[in-house]
């Protein structure tokens, strides 16, 4: 008996520390949370795209030049190198995920990207898809024929391009660039080294070229033409255009990012807005709250104290849910708040099917202590196969689906899992400690049902 | 047992449904959403004033996408459907859509599907369809594996009816939600996307349950009874339905329940979801106490009369 009451008692305090520990790790709900200790920090709920807001891209990658064995490494130096251009631009938390063709998925290589907090498509794309052009030039000869414009204003304007003639040298041959700050200017600059072929026609270059102009263009247009004084053979240059230290880092790191190893096409974008998401967030939490508070004024209604019971181990149900949604970490999307919401109304099914055998055992005459464990005992068969059912849709649908589908798998499926847990263990852990009642009448009313007679 | 006793006015009702949803399929035919066929999704909402449709139209017409729907929602947006567009393509729309920088709208989303995503779309969740529907047939079999032989053998129905009658109940679960999508589809212009998919794989497995533990009680009772005193096989049926259909009703109800304040307070994304799932719940309820149990005996009586001549 004592026994019993420990373990109840053992059972509650666990339910609220995890229930606490989701509490202090929403800062939506702990006020002091910018003070916690960086445990609680760590863990919000990680929110999907149609949640926080963001844009979700998907690329076809063209590996048909790519020889069959090698489409799997390309294809994760095309993460690699992606990834490296989103970080760039701070974007936090981006997900950037390969899918392989295949049977299932059917169509090609694809690479699938998530960044959270980037509403604007274009500057999305942008970010993914420029591969920064670097081209050296050199002065063209005196005798090309050099175009000009000329301005309502009757002003002449020189073609700037047509002074310069392509060199081999570009960015391909570079090894890596670095931010610089000139030591008398403090203006920030780049400084390029370039690998063993790229510093041959460089050394080549400034050779040839010595006392004109190079021009260094980046993406078509010149950012720097420098003059040059002698021979450099050592493979190393400066761009000092006039740079602000943001665009220069900018630039260092998207030349190092490099070209991408195949070429990739947009094949679906989509983008919610931070206000939509917020909307949802708050409709998904108003939802899950009502659902909440109906089936428990349900249970109690309908099954008193047991029902009592069902509510507080639906309460601890939830706890641990939204624990593990923190911990693992699962990302929420709207489908998934819609697999949680509905995951509360089947936890308590098991409660249902287990107090109406109760009820049943009452009524033939069983005392409540003998009642509540052959109820549990009978009951346990139709428990496990209304869940098996659900939880082979949940792995199917698991199995097979975009993100958004797989959002809703997993928090139902979870669902499915921990409410057998708390709606079987808990529950007849609180309710065997509860039989010390007796069989008063009382005891007798408060353990029947509302709509037995 | 009422149910047992007007068995043929409750199976008359669930057919008709199903015949009622079968022609509002073909009547009003399945409304794709982009998600399977690819296309652009833009909602706007515009700050003060929202251009009327005609006016938008007009501009639109020079962007040459193609034809492209505006659905007005809530008090200044638009819903703005058009073929897939790409990024330049997305941004002249938005230039049009703001009146050339008159009146700039927020653009709350924007989803673009190539064709080629649809179609793989449309793929997994054919696979999607057939794996599940598989893989609950293998779950009847096996909650129906039992009782082949034995005492109900003797008596009644064989077991891979118990199943079949299941699985027919399933369809009537599933039709039946179906037939009211379309028709939703059709008056407010709900579209199948990716959750209608999700929607009725999980009625699959919600419902399926609820069938197995009325047919589970039927055959508990068959058991228990004794060989001498063999009571009629309509009675049990009717005994065991008045035994479940209270947890029956409930464990639905709990479920149906969380279901309409997804419905009533959540997300506006998964609104219909919310509404075929709770017709499917509905309706599973249903069909496990008012069409399966009283198929069973019906079949029985077949068997019977068959027997007899």
């Amino acid at each position: 008996m004592i026994k019993k009451l420990i373990l109840s008692v053992v059972m509650l305090l666990l339910g609220t520390g995890v229930a606490f520990f989701v509490f202090k790790s929403e800062p939506k709900l702990n006020k002091n949370f910018e003070t916690q200790k960086s445990f609680f920090k760590n863990h919000p709920f990680r929110l999907g795209l149609d949640l926080s807001g963001g844009s979700h891209l998907i690329y076809k990658a063209d590996t048909s030049l790519v020889p069959a064995g090698q489409v799997g490494d390309s294809m994760s130096a095309l993460r690699d190198v992606i990834e490296r251009r989103i970080n760039i631009f701070g974007v936090s938390e981006p997900v950037v995920q390969v899918q392989h063709g295949g049977f299932v998925s059917g169509g090609g290589e694809q690479l699938i990207v998530d960044l959270p907090g980037v509403t604007d498509v274009k500057q999305a794309i942008d970010m993914i898809g420029q591969t920064p052009l670097l081209e050296f030039k050199t002065e063209a000869p005196k005798d090309t024929p050099q175009t000009a414009t000329v301005d309502k204003d009757g002003k002449v304007t020189l073609d700037v391009n047509s002074q310069f003639v392509s060199t081999e040298l570009t960015g391909r041959y570079l090894q890596k660039a670095t931010l610089e700050f000139d030591a008398n200017t403090r203006e920030p600059q780049v400084n390029l080294q370039f690998n063993d072929v790229g510093t041959k026609l460089f050394a080549q270059i400034t050779k040839d070229n010595v006392g004109k102009m190079v021009a260094i263009y980046l993406d078509g247009a010149p950012i720097s033409t420098p003059v040059v004084r002698e021979e450099i053979p050592n493979g190393q240059a400066v761009i000092s255009g006039s740079f602000t230290p943001t665009e220069a880092k900018t630039l260092v790191g998207r030349l190092n990012s490099g070209a991408l190893p195949v070429p990739i096409a947009l094949l679906s974008t989509q983008t919610i807005g931070a206000i939509l998401g917020d909307n949802a967030v708050n409709a998904g939490v108003k939802a899950a709250f009502v659902g909440f508070l109906l089936v428990v004024l349900f249970l109690i209604l309908l099954y008193r104290l047991p029902g009592l019971i069902a509510a507080l181990s639906l309460c601890i149900f939830i706890s641990v849910i939204l624990a593990l949604f923190k911990l693992l970490p699962v990302t929420l999307t709207a489908a998934g708040i819609a697999g949680f919401i509905i995951s509360i109304g089947i936890a308590v099914d098991a409660n249902v099917l287990i107090f109406e055998r109760v009820k049943e055992e009452l009524r033939s005459g069983r005392s409540i202590a003998d009642a509540v464990s052959t109820g549990f005992s009978r009951a346990w068969f139709s428990i496990r196969d209304s869940n098996i059912s659900n939880f082979i849709t949940a792995l199917i649908l698991f199995w097979f689906g975009t993100s958004l589908i797989k959002g809703f798998a997993l928090t139902l499926g979870m669902g499915v899992i921990v409410s057998m847990f708390s709606a079987i263990t808990i529950t007849r852990i609180f309710l065997s400690a509860l039989v010390f009642m007796g069989e008063g009448k009382v005891a007798r009313f408060l353990f029947s049902s509302g709509i037995s007679k | 047992m009422f149910i047992i006793k007007y068995k043929k006015i409750f199976i008359g009702i669930s057919i008709i449904l199903v015949i009622l949803s079968f022609v509002s399929l073909l009547v009003f035919g399945l409304n794709i959403g982009i998600d399977f066929k690819g296309g652009a999704l833009t909602e706007i909402v515009y700050q003060t004033e929202r251009p009327t449709q005609e006016v938008l139209y007009s501009n639109l017409e020079t962007l040459n996408f193609g034809s492209i729907l505006l659905q007005p929602t809530g008090e200044l947006g638009y819903i703005v459907k058009s073929r897939d567009l790409n990024d330049a393509e997305h941004y002249s729309l938005l230039k049009v859509l703001s009146l050339q920088d008159k009146n700039i709208p927020t653009e709350m989303s924007f989803n673009s599907i190539g064709p080629s995503i649809g179609r793989e779309l449309t793929r997994k969740a054919i696979l999607a369809v057939i794996l599940i529907s598989l893989a609950i047939i293998c779950f009847i079999a096996f909650a129906f594996r039992k009782i082949s032989s034995s005492a109900t053998g003797r008596q009644g129905v064989a077991s891979w009816k118990y199943g079949l009658i299941a699985i027919v109940a399933l369809l009537h679960d599933v039709t039946i939600p179906v037939g009211l999508f379309v028709m939703l589809s059709h008056y407010y212009g709900a579209e199948l996307d990716t959750l209608f998919v999700v929607a009725v794989l999980t009625i699959l497995g919600l419902s399926v349950s609820d069938t197995i533990v009325i047919f589970d009680r039927i055959r508990e009772n068959l058991r228990n009874q004794t060989a001498t005193a063999k009571a009629d096989f309509s009675e049990i049926v009717g005994k065991s339905l008045e035994q479940s259909y209270v947890r029956s009703i409930c464990t639905s109800f709990t479920v149906i329940l969380v279901l309409l304040a997804l419905f009533f307070f959540g997300p506006v994304s998964t609104k219909y979801f919310a509404l075929m799932l709770t017709a499917g719940m509905f309706f599973g309820t249903y069909s496990s106490i008012f069409l399966a149990s009283p198929l069973l005996v019906l079949v029985e009586e077949w068997q019977k009369n068959k027997h007899n001549k």
